[in-house]
């Protein structure tokens, strides 16, 4: 996995030599290591922090710091009247990086764009086993029922034909598993019998290229002088990874680092009013919230559900659990995706009106359990304690609350049970940007007894997503969405809990560095004062 | 000597066995499973579900797939990580030198200052600097690792700025891995200045993780001292006129050190199963919080490849001891 080291040794010493806060030089304190380098075989955040957005291009890109699309290794695009058919205009002088072993004969085209996609798809792709591939996020994403071909019109034309209209596929063509890899190189290692340095020697298009990888301690890169837009202001680039938080900020502080990801909600104050940390902030792309059963009386009530929202603290959650880097949530989607419906009315915090709203129901000595998720994730860091405020606001209103929890992997899979007993604490942190992410995922009625924990299966609300499915006119698809959240506020299936916020702390001499919505550390785009 | 060495070695293919049973049934019992945990939120079709346990070969009897693995240990294959999807063999070996070499230091300087502190504190027995080296001995013994570290931090790497907060060598330093052990690495590498960065990155990590074996071999130490010191032997050394310092160190402390060294094996076992808080901590890329890692994810292939080579590395460590012993003490080669 070293690549032309005397080389890169030179470059990146010529770079850090004159300190690791060297003009040239950004260390990013990571807070993990990386499964793998191939963005397509793995899911979590750490791993495309350290691949897709460094190392790679997609047809179309997310703006850095916004959900919008831009065009990517595809200049223009076309989507047919039945929506059905995307046609690509692929940028053309598109250069891969190289290795040792591999130097590209030929600029990025069609084929490439092909074979990225063939590989997690097609059975007869030698690439469809290889690393053990599993696909999770081109499973995930139904993209092989959706997919129908793609057929390469010329060298530099690409046509995806689809099964079933799905207006976020664009977006779907942003995220990692999308991320172009070389056909060139994927079938030199095929040669060479090493099909897995696809994953472990990567190669791709984008504005860093792959140095080295010294397992669980850290990852160099390099800029791309050939990068397709304006080469990136850094020329190094490395990962120190350091899994514990309050580390990184000690290293923040000594200047071991310029940038770090998820502080310890515990020392937020002290950056803010620490000299050497300039701390950035922004709304997480993300939800957490409380999924009745509806299917189980008497939470199939929406008014039961309602009076339940009712006797809620969401202040004191955000103000305990989340320790203030948390908003309340009163939609099922985040402010920063579009369609948010600002002007729905979330439930007041009414204990009183609460209580008064069961006994109207006939409810007087419930009984029920809350589910606490045994991990901790950014759209819930302590779900225990979450479960026992809201133990404590049910108590409030006569409710009697018992508190459950499950090894992760069972309280996944029985949390989908359609008889389960009991309100499931759970969140979802979006894929790309597009609303249907959520709404028909967690909430349609195709989900029922998968990822819809609420098992609700509501026609009218339904129909709205399933109509802004199809759509292209982004303002059309906005109003269904926007009037799914009323239908979805009135029928009340979840307490919707919080967003995180996403902290961000870096050293006061980095600049152009942008929160990304999706979570993702992009450093594209960011320099280093002098 | 060599019979007993052969008669230890024969005690280690039941063991590594057992261990090899252990290994394949721990994870299994744990309740959780390594496809749904690897889908997480999103989660999957039943199709794709069965597609999996087949490629992973959960669809067989558990004795086939025990059977299967064990075929594979014995020619040298650990399996494939469902994580990285790199071979277990590779991952252990890519990471356990730092840990060794994070044990080594440790384990040195705990016997350095474990052994001298308790023979002092044993022959001055009930007087002011028994009583302090032995409460510093509680104090060490009884410390959360977690908030030593981090307070020795923020002191010397924080305060006083003397030591790097955490990894294994500065960032500015880069060079090809040699053994995998840093210290010898960066002096294999020319690069001015290489070596002092990684010894002055061992420092803090290796203070942490030496002070529960200090702890530990300094209360040994004293325990056993003060037994051999009340022996019939020594009485009549010291009645034969023997200069103190020769009954101490050269006839008290030789039979003392017998206890001592069984302590030391166990530690160095402990050791080398992983320092997960220190490593965790001082970001120390080590076969500890790769472990732990592996448990949360249900990584079956690592965890029982883990399991295995530590076993096996401790059984080494055992047979080093015993080997010792026999060294020390003859009668222990004859029993």
């Amino acid at each position: 996995m070293r690549f032309s080291r005397t080389l890169t040794a030179a470059l990146m010493c010529s770079g850090i030599l004159a300190g690791a806060a060297s003009a040239q030089t950004l260390v990013y304190c990571s807070e993990g290591s990386p499964e793998g380098f191939d963005p397509a075989l793995f899911t979590s955040g750490t791993t495309f922090d350290a691949s897709e957005h460094p190392i790679y291009d997609k047809l179309v890109l997310f703006e850095t710091g916004t959900t919008n699309v831009i065009p990517g290794l595809a200049e223009t695009w076309e989507v047919s009247e039945d929506g059905l058919e995307y046609t690509f205009h692929l940028r053309q002088g598109v250069k891969f990086h190289s290795n040792d072993q591999f130097t590209p004969t030929r600029d990025f085209n069609a084929d490439d764009v092909i074979f990225s996609f063939e590989r997690q798809w097609k059975d007869d792709n030698p690439y469809k086993t290889v690393s053990g591939g599993t696909w999770e996020y081109f499973e995930g994403m139904s993209m092989p029922d959706l997919l129908n071909e793609i057929v390469k019109v010329d060298d530099y034309t690409v046509k995806f034909v689809l099964n079933r209209p799905e207006a976020p596929m664009i977006a779907n063509l942003a995220m990692g598993l999308a991320s172009i890899v070389s056909k060139e190189y994927a079938d030199a290692m095929l040669e060479a019998g090493t099909p897995e340095m696809l994953n472990q020697a990567p190669i791709g298009t984008g504005a860093f290229k792959f140095v080295d990888y010294q397992k669980d301690a850290v990852i160099r890169y390099v800029r791309n002088d050939e990068y397709w837009r304006e080469p990136a202001a850094i020329e190094n680039l490395v990962f120190a990874i350091t899994p514990d938080a309050s580390v990184r900020y000690q290293k923040l502080k000594a200047g071991e680092c310029h940038v770090m990801p998820y502080p310890n909600p515990a020392d937020i104050q002290a950056m803010r009013d620490d000299p050497d940390v300039n701390l950035l902030e922004q709304e997480g792309l993300n939800v957490g919230y409380l999924a009745y059963n509806t299917q189980m009386a008497p939470f199939d009530n929406p008014k039961v559900r309602k009076a339940l929202n009712m006797a809620i603290d969401k202040q004191a959650i955000i103000d305990v659990v989340f320790q203030g880097s948390g908003v309340i949530a009163k939609n099922p989607i985040p402010p920063t995706i579009w369609s948010y419906n600002d002007a729905v009315v979330d439930d007041p915090y009414d204990p009183e009106a609460a209580k008064a709203m069961l006994a109207e129901e006939g409810i007087t000595d419930l009984s029920m359990k809350v589910w606490a998720m045994p991990v901790q994730r950014p759209y819930n860091p302590n779900a225990r304690r979450m479960a026992e405020l809201i133990q404590e606001d049910f108590a409030q209103v006569g409710v009697d609350v018992e508190v459950v929890s499950y090894e992760w992997g069972e309280y996944l899979s029985r949390s989908k049970e359609l008889d389960r007993d009991g309100a499931v604490l759970l969140g979802w942190t979006g894929d790309n940007g597009d609303p249907d992410n959520f709404l028909a995922v967690l909430l349609g009625c195709d989900s029922v007894g998968d990822a819809n924990r609420a098992q609700w299966c509501y026609e009218p609300f339904d129909d709205l997503i399933q109509k802004a499915k199809v759509l292209s006119d982004q303002g059309e698809r906005a109003k269904l969405y926007e009037e799914a959240q009323v239908v979805f506020k009135e029928q009340a299936p979840w307490a919707t809990i919080a967003h995180s916020t996403v902290f961000m702390p870096v050293r006061p001499e980095v600049e152009g560095y942008k929160v990304h919505p999706f979570g993702g550390h992009i450093f594209y785009g960011v320099s280093l004062a002098e | 000597m060599l019979n007993f060495f052969l008669s230890r070695l024969l005690t280690f293919i039941p063991t590594f066995i057992g261990v090899t049973l252990i290994a394949f049934s721990f994870i299994r019992v744990l309740p959780g499973d390594p496809i749904i945990v690897m889908a997480g939120e999103r989660g999957m079709s039943e199709e794709r579900y069965a597609e999996l346990q087949t490629q992973f070969g959960f669809d067989q009897p558990i004795f086939i797939q025990y059977w299967d693995y064990m075929t594979g240990v014995l020619q040298g294959d650990l399996g494939q990580s469902f994580v990285t999807k790199k071979p277990v063999f590779d991952e252990f070996f890519a990471l356990f030198p730092a840990t060794l070499e994070l044990s080594i230091c440790a384990i040195t300087l705990a016997i350095l200052l474990g052994i001298p502190a308790g023979v002092i504190a044993a022959i001055n027995r009930g007087k002011f600097f028994d009583r302090a080296l032995m409460s510093s001995a509680l104090v060490g013994y009884s410390m959360p690792i977690f908030w030593w570290a981090l307070l020795m931090i923020i002191v010397f790497s924080g305060i006083l700025g003397w030591t790097p907060v955490s990894g294994r060598i500065s960032l500015m330093y880069f060079f090809d891995d040699v053994t995998g052990f840093m210290l010898i690495d960066s002096l294999l590498s020319g690069q001015k200045g290489a070596f002092a960065s990684a010894v002055s990155h061992l420092i803090l990590p290796t203070i942490v993780l030496a002070t529960i074996p200090l702890a530990v071999i300094a209360r040994q130490t004293r325990s056993a001292m003060l037994e051999v010191l009340s022996e019939d032997y020594i009485r009549t050394a010291r009645a034969k006129g023997l200069p103190p310092a020769r009954i101490t160190y050269v006839h008290a402390l030789r039979n003392a050190l017998i206890p001592v060294i069984t302590v030391i094996g166990l530690l160095v076992g402990t050791l080398l199963a992983g320092a997960i808080l220190t490593e965790t901590i001082f970001s120390w890329p080590g076969i500890g919080k790769w472990m732990v890692d592996s448990i949360y994810r249900r990584d079956y292939p690592v965890v029982q490849g883990g399991l295995i080579l530590i076993a096996v590395m401790v059984m080494v460590v055992n047979l080093t001891v015993d080997v010792l012993y026999g060294l020390i003490n003859p009668k222990i080669r004859k029993a």
